[in-house]
């Protein structure tokens, strides 16, 4: 407990001048048991679960700019686990546990709202689909909910049940899902890895590796050479550019996604909804702006930005779904940069070089994956056995032919 | 993002698909010691951040398959070109 009514009374009596930075900034140390190069959510926490649950805690967090730049700050919040491929289910359910028992584990208010997720179907072939998702689900022991109409109207009575191509017939429900305040996640676990002992290097950009009779033996910095036995990548939307600096091919294209927030309104929507017909997904936060994003821009960028094209395509799909927000304004829209693998699905694995572990490809989906990519990959490093719950994260599943399409399409849809 | 179609001239994103790396080859043989080169046809990529050569398909103009050579980091259009040699 490091707040309290005490705590806030004197400090707001003082002007707040004396509160105490919540991690420390320390320099580089010569030598590590691991080095974390990237200090995104998924960075932040597998050096967490590392000190946590594997009791190694020489560890250093190199990170390129500060905490929460990077995808952890960019994405739209949402938590869910309604996955339907043995490969994936158990991973992100998994997950969806470690993000309902975080700010416990933490002791850092994340924000974690379990509203509920709606999938929207349109037609029977899709309520088909959805139904056989809602199975696989409910196989693996996930919740799963299929809604008709009139359950949907109950949650949601402004969305558009007479739309003349897709009007909406039921939805595909997972209650437990949600939104988590998406910085608040890179600070909670910032700070629980840095009191454990973690050093939190933010403005240390990886410039290379030093790899000696084929292992690494550290990582060259912007604040010099840090030794390490063990080197950890995990930089989704730089994966290529970093592995490459290892010598290393990755099956993966860097994409832009955008996102978008209105203007503040009242209460409007207390659940996350998907538009099933196109991309469209929506959740209102706290202030009142309806957060929402679409598909990816579609060709290679490191711009993290988009453009036009992709913003009209959600901004069509978001009328469709809700005609009511057609006067809403746009506040921002912002991108982020993702990891595109050719199936759609990451890679939790070691790499030809020993000593070196790569967790990327996270696709469109790598923010309600943080805790469980954080676990399993911190048990990647820790006892060398992938976690059976990532264990068909493979980097050589495409060669192998064991590709993980759940959606389908890579970064193209003729890739997977 | 507009994109110069050395046949119709200047025109927005929305004409054209875009269809990936234009620096990858496409294995002539089809005997399994070509499975390496195969796999890194299909799934491996360089990604480069700076210009990057990628096929777009001017798919709703002239049907051109076109050559475009842009700058990931800015989406700065360098060059265009037709995909085939003999035009």
């Amino acid at each position: 407990m490091r707040y309290s009514l005490a705590s806030l009374l004197a400090n707001a009596v003082t002007g707040n001048r004396n509160w105490k930075p919540v991690w420390r900034e320390p320099e580089p140390k010569a030598q590590y048991d691991v080095v974390i190069v990237g200090g995104g959510g998924h960075g932040l926490a597998t050096a967490h679960y590392l000190a946590k649950q594997h009791g190694i805690t020489k560890v250093a967090v190199v990170e390129k700019s500060y905490l929460g730049s990077g995808n952890v700050g960019r994405n739209t919040t949402i938590v869910r686990s309604n996955y339907l491929l043995p490969g994936n289910a158990p991973f992100y359910e998994w997950s969806m546990k470690l993000w309902e028992g975080l700010e416990q584990d933490l002791n850092y208010n994340a924000m974690v709202s379990q509203r509920g997720v709606l999938n929207a179907f349109h037609s029977d072939p899709q309520r088909d689909s959805y139904v056989r998702r809602g199975n696989a689900m409910r196989l693996n022991g996930i919740d799963a909910e299929l809604l008709d109409r009139e359950d949907v109207r109950k949650l949601v009575p402004f969305v558009d049940f007479d739309n003349a191509r897709f009007p909406v017939r039921g939805g595909l429900f997972q209650a437990r899902g949600g939104t988590v305040r998406h910085d608040a996640v890179a600070w909670g676990y910032a700070r629980a890895a840095d009191s454990r002992g973690v050093d939190i290097i933010q403005n240390c950009a990886a410039t290379g590796f030093r790899i000696e009779n084929g292992r690494v033996i550290g990582v060259e910095t912007e604040k010099g050479f840090i030794g390490a036995k063990k080197v950890a990548v995990s930089v989704a939307g730089n994966s290529t550019r970093v592995a490459e600096m290892a010598g290393l091919r990755l099956p993966i294209e860097s994409h832009a996604v955008q996102a978008f927030v209105t203007e503040g309104v009242k209460p409007l929507l207390d659940i996350v909804i998907t538009f099933g017909a196109g991309h469209f997904y929506c959740s209102q936060s706290d202030k009142g702006g309806l957060v929402f994003g679409g598909d990816i821009e579609g060709y290679n960028s490191y711009a993290q930005r988009g453009n036009m094209p992709v913003i009209e395509d959600v901004a069509e799909g978001g009328m469709a779904l809700m005609p009511v927000i057609g006067r809403l304004r746009i506040l921002r829209s912002w991108g982020g940069l993702l990891d595109m693998t050719m199936d759609g699905s990451p890679i939790i694995d070691v790499t030809p070089v020993e000593g070196l572990y790569l967790n990327a490809g996270w696709c469109y989906g790598g923010f309600k994956a943080t805790p469980a990519a954080g676990w399993c990959f911190a048990h990647l490093i820790a006892t060398g056995e992938p976690h059976p719950y990532a264990a068909a994260y493979r980097l050589d599943r495409f060669a192998e032919g064991r590709v993980i399409d759940e959606k389908g399409m890579g970064a193209q849809p003729n890739l997977h | 993002m507009r994109i110069k179609c050395p046949y119709c001239g200047e025109r927005a994103l929305e004409e054209f698909t875009y269809s990936g790396d234009a620096t990858v080859t496409r294995p002539g043989s089809l005997d399994a010691s070509a499975t390496d080169a195969w796999v890194d046809y299909v799934y491996f990529r360089d990604n480069p951040a700076g210009p990057h050569q990628e096929h777009w398909h001017h798919s709703a103009g002239c049907h051109s398959w076109l050559v475009v050579t842009r700058d990931t980091r800015t989406h700065e259009i360098i060059a265009v070109a037709f995909a085939r040699e003999d035009i």
